[in-house]
C-alpha cells in the first residue's frame, strides 16, 4: 500500500493525542489552571492536527460531512463519530479543570472511553480489510494501535512507571504484528490461480497498459521494502527502547521531551512500514508474488 | 444506506468467456467512450501526451499458464466490477455514496455523496474501483445502467457498451438470478467460475474457463525431435535424358 504521509501522520499523532486525553480523562494526572491548559493544548494539537491531516487525504473533501451518516456499517464513519464525541466530552472536562478548577470524574471517564474508542475505530478501518492480509489480523492490528496510543499517552501525561511498561508492551505487540503479518498473505490463500481461475504455473504476459494507474500507485506499491528489516530495528529502538531508557535515566523535563520526540519518530517509522509492507491482493493481477522464472 | 440488501430481485451481471476473448481492447474503448459522454463525471486522462494514465472501468490483462502436461496457453483476461452479492466496497463507505440496488443488484456510486477517501477501492479485491484524478470521485462499472433501461435506444443497444461492441462474442449480459436465462445456462454448461472465491465476496459476474486445447494430429514429443529434418532432406536427384547429356558434356569441358 502506498504510504501516504497524510494518513501516516494522522494515525501517529492522533494516536498519541487520544492516548494523552485517555489518561487526562482518568485523572492521571488531574491538573488545573495553566498546567491543565498546556496539557490540553498538546493533546488537542496532536489529535486535531492528525484529523486535519486525514481530511486533506480526501480527494473530494466537500462531502466529508456526509461521513457521519453510515455508522451502522462503516468503521470510518464510526471513527468520525467517536473522534467528535471524544473531543467534545473532553473539551467540557477540560473547561472544568482549566477555568473552574474542578474535575468532573464521571465525565472524564466517559471522555477517556471515547478517546481510546476512537483509536480502536481507526484500527478497525485497517483490520477489517480482507484484501490486505497483513492488516486483516485480529486482534493483533487493534492491539498494536491501542498499545502504541496508550504508551504515547502515558509518556505525554508523565506517568513514568506506567510509560516504561506500556512502551515495552507496545514494542512487543509491534514485533508480534510484524512476525504474524509476514505469513498472512500466504495464509489468506489468494494466488494468481484463484484470482483468474486458470490452472498451472502462471505468469503475467501483458499488463493492461504501459503506464501506471490509480491501482498500481495506490495498492501495488513496491519501493524500498528492501530496507524493511533495518527500518524495523530503527522503529523499535526509537518508539520503545530509547524513550523507556531516557525517562528512566533522565527523569527531567528535557529527558521527557527527548523521549517524546524519539517515540513519535519511532511511531512514524512503524506506521510507514505498516503501509509500505502491506500487500493488496489486487497486486496479483499486476504480477506481484510471481517468481522471476514465471514472468 | 451502505447496508447491503438481504437479497436482490435480479442479479444483473456479465459472463466473460476466456476461451473466446481475443484481447482486442474494443470493450475498454467502448466503455471509456460511453461512460465519458454519459452518466456521471467523465473518465479523465492525465498527461495524455507525456506519461499517460487515466481512469478506466474495464481493463484487459493477459496471462500465460503452463499446465502440468501439454502446451502453454495465453489467456486474455478482461476485468471490471463483478457486482458482488456480498460487496465489501459498499459496507465500508462512510458517506453512503456506495450502494447495491435491491431491484437488480447493480453496485453504484452516488458521486454527489462521495468524498474520495478511497476506502472502497482498498476493500475491493479485484481493483474494480478507481478515483478519477481530475474529479476526485470514485468511478466504477455501472453495468451501463443508463443503457440497459434506456427506452430512447433501439432495443438491440440496451446492453452494456462492452457487450454490445465485443467483436468476438466473448461478453454476455443477463440476469444470473434466473436459472433459465441465457447467461445462467452458459455458466452451467461451461463451468462458470468466481474470481478469488476465498475472499467471500460472492461475485455475480462469472468467467468461463478456456476450453482444453485441440490435441488432434499433435504427436507426442520427447524433446529430442528434429522437427525440421524432413523438410531439409536434399531434393535434387540424378538427371536423366537431355539434361544428363548436358551435364556430362559440361563435366568434360
Amino acid at each position: 500500500m502506498h504510504p501516504a504521509p497524510s494518513v501516516i501522520i494522522f494515525s501517529s499523532l492522533s494516536g498519541a493525542g487520544f492516548g494523552l486525553l485517555f489518561f487526562l480523562g482518568l485523572g492521571m494526572p488531574a491538573p488545573s489552571g495553566w498546567v491543565a491548559f498546556v496539557f490540553y493544548v498538546i493533546a488537542y494539537a496532536l489529535a486535531v492536527g492528525g484529523l486535519l491531516s486525514a481530511f486533506f487525504h480526501l480527494a473530494n473533501p466537500k462531502n466529508a460531512v456526509k461521513s457521519y451518516s453510515q455508522w451502522r456499517t462503516s468503521w470510518l464513519s464510526r471513527e468520525a463519530w467517536a473522534a467528535v464525541a471524544a473531543l467534545v466530552v473532553m473539551g467540557l472536562y477540560a473547561f472544568g479543570q482549566v477555568f473552574l478548577g474542578t474535575t468532573w470524574t464521571a465525565l472524564g471517564w466517559l471522555g477517556a472511553a471515547l478517546s481510546i474508542g476512537t483509536v480502536f475505530t481507526t484500527s478497525m478501518i485497517y483490520a477489517q480489510l480482507k484484501t490486505i492480509p497483513r492488516w486483516n489480523q485480529l486482534p493483533a492490528t487493534p492491539l498494536m494501535f491501542l498499545s502504541c496510543s496508550l504508551a504515547g499517552g502515558a509518556l505525554l501525561s508523565g506517568n513514568v512507571t506506567l510509560a516504561v511498561v506500556l512502551l515495552l508492551v507496545a514494542g512487543g505487540v509491534t514485533l508480534w504484528h510484524w512476525s504474524a503479518g509476514d505469513t498472512r498473505f500466504a495464509e489468506a490463500g489468494s494466488t494468481l490461480n484463484t484470482a483468474t481461475g486458470l490452472k498451472g504455473k502462471m505468469g503475467l504476459w501483458e499488463k493492461p497498459h504501459t503506464g501506471e494507474n490509480y491501482l498500481t500507485r495506490e495498492m501495488v506499491y513496491q519501493v524500498a521494502r528492501k530496507h524493511a528489516v533495518k527500518l524495523r530495528v530503527i522503529a523499535i529502538a526509537l518508539m520503545s527502547l530509547l524513550p523507556a531508557l531516557l525517562i528512566l535515566v533522565l527523569p527531567t523535563h528535557i529527558g521527557a521531551v527527548l523521549a517524546v520526540i524519539s517515540h513519535i519518530a519511532g511511531i512514524l517509522t512503524q506506521r510507514w512500514l505498516f503501509f509500505a509492507e502491506a500487500e493488496h491482493v489486487v497486486g496479483l493481477y499486476y504480477g506481484a508474488h510471481l517468481g522471476k522464472a514465471a514472468a | 444506506m451502505t447496508a447491503l440488501p438481504k437479497s436482490t430481485d435480479k442479479k444483473l451481471g456479465l459472463v466473460i468467456d476466456l476461451d473466446t476473448c481475443v484481447g482486442c481492447h474494443a470493450c475498454v474503448t467502448a466503455c471509456k467512450g460511453w461512460n465519458t459522454q454519459n452518466y456521471g463525471a467523465p473518465l479523465s486522462d492525465m498527461d495524455p501526451y507525456g506519461k499517460p494514465e487515466g481512469t478506466f472501468l474495464n481493463r484487459i490483462h493477459a496471462f500465460q499458464s503452463q499446465p502440468e502436461t501439454g502446451l502453454a496457453q495465453t489467456t486474455h483476461f478482461p476485468k471490471s466490477c463483478l457486482h458482488c452479492d456480498d460487496a465489501p466496497c459498499v459496507t465500508v463507505c462512510p458517506t453512503g455514496a456506495s450502494y447495491k440496488r435491491a431491484e437488480d443488484g447493480i453496485v453504484l456510486v452516488n458521486e454527489d455523496a462521495c468524498m474520495g477517501c478511497g476506502l472502497c477501492a482498498w476493500a475491493c479485491p479485484y481493483g474494480a474501483r478507481e478515483i478519477d484524478q481530475a474529479q476526485g470521485v470514485m468511478k466504477k462499472c455501472t453495468l451501463c445502467v443508463d443503457r440497459i433501461y434506456n427506452e430512447n435506444l433501439p432495443e438491440v443497444d440496451r446492453q452494456p457498451a462492452c457487450v454490445r461492441t465485443c467483436p468476438a462474442g466473448a461478453r454476455h449480459f443477463g440476469d444470473l438470478a434466473d436459472p433459465t436465462s441465457d447467461v445462467s445456462i452458459l455458466v452451467a454448461e461451461r463451468g462458470g467460475m468466481d474470481l478469488m472465491p476465498e475472499q467471500g465476496t460472492a461475485p455475480v459476474n462469472k468467467y468461463l474457463p478456456p476450453r482444453p486445447k485441440d490435441q488432434i494430429q499433435a504427436p507426442v514429443m520427447g524433446g529430442d525431435e528434429d522437427i525440421l529434418a524432413p523438410y531439409l532432406a536434399p531434393v535434387a536427384e540424378e538427371p536423366k535424358g537431355l539434361l544428363a547429356w548436358v551435364d556430362r558434356a559440361l563435366e568434360k569441358l
